[in-house]
């Protein structure tokens, strides 16, 4: 797996990263000495605040639709491994029908599926767009957890259950000491992937009237309107959501050339 | 087929086991007796069914026929998985391939099962682990994790592993197989100190030499069969069998000749001069 990365020795630091350094030297040259003049740059400077506000929209979305996923799709997955066949239908039907569905789809189903308050006794708890968008990923995202940890399981050598069996541990325990341990270790690579792909998912949010950085971006597009600052402000939203991914993809690099031996 | 030393209630007792994997039988009628103490090898070619044999005694696999008895547990009528692992405490298991547990240290691999399985505390564990650990020369890689061990090294633990359970009957199943000729020696040389012990040993086991030196009764099976069995020095030294007497001649480092193909066009001799071209 690793074998040609172990083979060929990496350049030192600066020379590695060569044309990453003249990109950025370039942009904080135009940021210092094009830019300030520019009416463009000025008015990207005036709605930044609020594009940060939108994108701490997307990422709060992104983090509780992958928590939810996680829990779900743990449970889900769980229930995939049961001996019971009765048990073991109604998983595999959840994974198959949220893993083949386009996300839009599944954002808008939910949003017009789910009421806008719910009423529970007397009071009444709203319901607000966003937490439906969370839902509607999170659905998808739980139908992922639940394939990766049922991959990561399957994963696991047959030995490892047949050695533990011979040390006279229970199917539970052999569970929870041998086979878990191992499979979360195995599950972080593709686990901090989805996530990934779940916040680049987040964008769908502002189709359904979610107030986050693209519905701002539009806002603002519209509000200045001049060519060069919808081409910038879009470009910024770019840099924005690679910033944010880039960083844990490459973590999830890292990481599975670590678990790589073992 | 009635035992020659049946002086003593055996520890491990198979009669007429057989077993069929689907439409293929495996075991066709074994009947196996281990004294208390004794170290027993089960030799014989591959695919004759030896590994399968200690995964019946351990309750790994469950024969459709035959009855087998460890101490005073009928195996073959346990049903319930309890059961077994009340059996499996006293029976340890080393494998081929070692499979220690890789997220695990040394130590917390030989800790593990005592803790979880016995109940034992952590301290007097760990205390037995190191003692166990010193006993196969690996006391110097206790927090090693498996990954940094070699094949000789892994097997070694993986044997201590299986004494840290104090079982009375220890199943080593071709445990030699996948190491390299230097670290075989290591690995022996832990197991003939186990059954100078007085350690009950069945192994299933590939080295010839070893067996004769180690064994008290040697088991010769062939397609799910016993040929014959008796004393290491009966079956090495006057085997009776014909086919023990083929195989034992191969495995003991006659290679097994073959007439020469008249006019084989692949022998380098049979080329004529003008048929290389360079």
């Amino acid at each position: 797996m690793a074998i040609e990365s172990s083979v060929a020795t990496p350049v030192a630091w600066p020379r590695r990263h060569m044309g990453k350094l003249l990109l950025l030297l370039i942009v904080v040259a135009w940021l210092v000495f094009g830019a300030p003049k520019s009416r463009v740059f000025q008015a990207l400077i005036q709605w930044s605040p609020s594009l940060a506000i939108g994108f701490g929209q997307n990422i709060l979305i992104s983090l509780v639709a992958i928590a939810l996923g996680s829990v779900l799709g743990l449970l889900v997955g769980a229930l995939a491994l049961s001996p019971l066949k009765l048990a073991r239908l109604p998983a595999r039907i959840w994974v198959q029908i949220f893993r083949n569905a386009p996300w839009l789809v599944l954002i808008y189903f939910t949003t017009y599926v789910f009421p806008f308050e719910i009423h529970i006794g007397s009071s009444y708890i709203s319901f607000p767009d966003w937490v439906k968008v969370t839902i509607g990923l999170a659905l998808p995202a739980s139908a992922n957890v639940a394939e990766i940890f049922r991959g990561a399981i399957a994963s696991i050598p047959s030995t490892q259950w047949e050695a533990a069996r011979s040390l006279a541990f229970t199917r539970g325990q052999i569970f929870r000491s041998i086979i878990l341990p191992q499979c979360f270790k195995r599950m972080l690579p593709p686990w901090m992937n989805l996530y990934a792909v779940i916040t680049m998912g987040t964008a769908l949010a502002s189709l359904v009237g979610v107030h986050d950085v693209i519905d701002t971006a539009q806002i603002a597009s519209n509000t200045v309107n001049i060519t060069g600052f919808t081409v910038l402000i879009y470009l910024s939203l770019l840099a924005l959501f690679f910033a944010y991914c880039y960083p844990i993809s490459r973590l999830t690099q890292r990481l599975e050339r670590r678990y790589a031996f073992y | 087929m009635p035992s020659t030393e049946t002086v003593a209630e055996p520890l491990v007792r198979l009669r007429d086991m057989h077993l069929s994997f689907g439409n293929n039988p495996v075991l066709k009628g074994i009947d196996l007796d281990v004294q208390r103490g004794q170290a027993v090898s089960i030799i014989g070619p591959s695919g004759s069914g030896k590994s399968t044999i200690l995964r019946c005694i351990t309750g790994l696999l469950q024969p459709q026929r035959g009855t087998i008895r460890v101490g005073s547990t009928d195996v073959h009528t346990l049903s319930k998985e309890a059961e077994r692992i009340e059996l499996r405490k006293r029976v340890g298991f080393v494998f081929q391939q070692y499979n220690l547990f890789p997220h695990l240290s040394v130590l917390e691999n030989l800790v593990i099962a005592p803790r979880k399985v016995l109940g034992r505390d952590r301290v007097t564990a760990e205390k037995e682990a190191r003692a166990l650990l010193a006993k196969v020369r690996m006391e110097h890689k206790a927090d090693a994790y498996p990954g940094q061990l070699s094949g000789g090294q892994q097997q070694r633990v993986a044997i201590a592993r299986a004494l840290a359970m104090r079982p009375e009957l220890i199943l080593f199943d071709e445990v030699t197989s996948a190491l390299d000729p230097e670290t075989v020696g290591e690995v022996l040389t832990v197991i003939r100190e186990l059954t100078e012990e007085g350690m009950t040993c069945v192994l299933v086991t590939h080295e010839m030499r070893f067996a004769e030196e180690i064994s008290d009764v040697v088991y010769f099976t062939e397609n799910g069969l016993i040929v014959e069995h008796g004393s290491a020095e009966q079956i090495f030294q006057r085997p009776t069998s014909e086919r023990t007497q083929e195989f034992l001649r191969h495995a003991l480092g006659d290679p097994g000749r073959r007439a020469p193909v008249a006019n084989d066009p692949y022998l380098l001799t049979n080329l004529s001069r003008y048929s290389l071209s360079v």
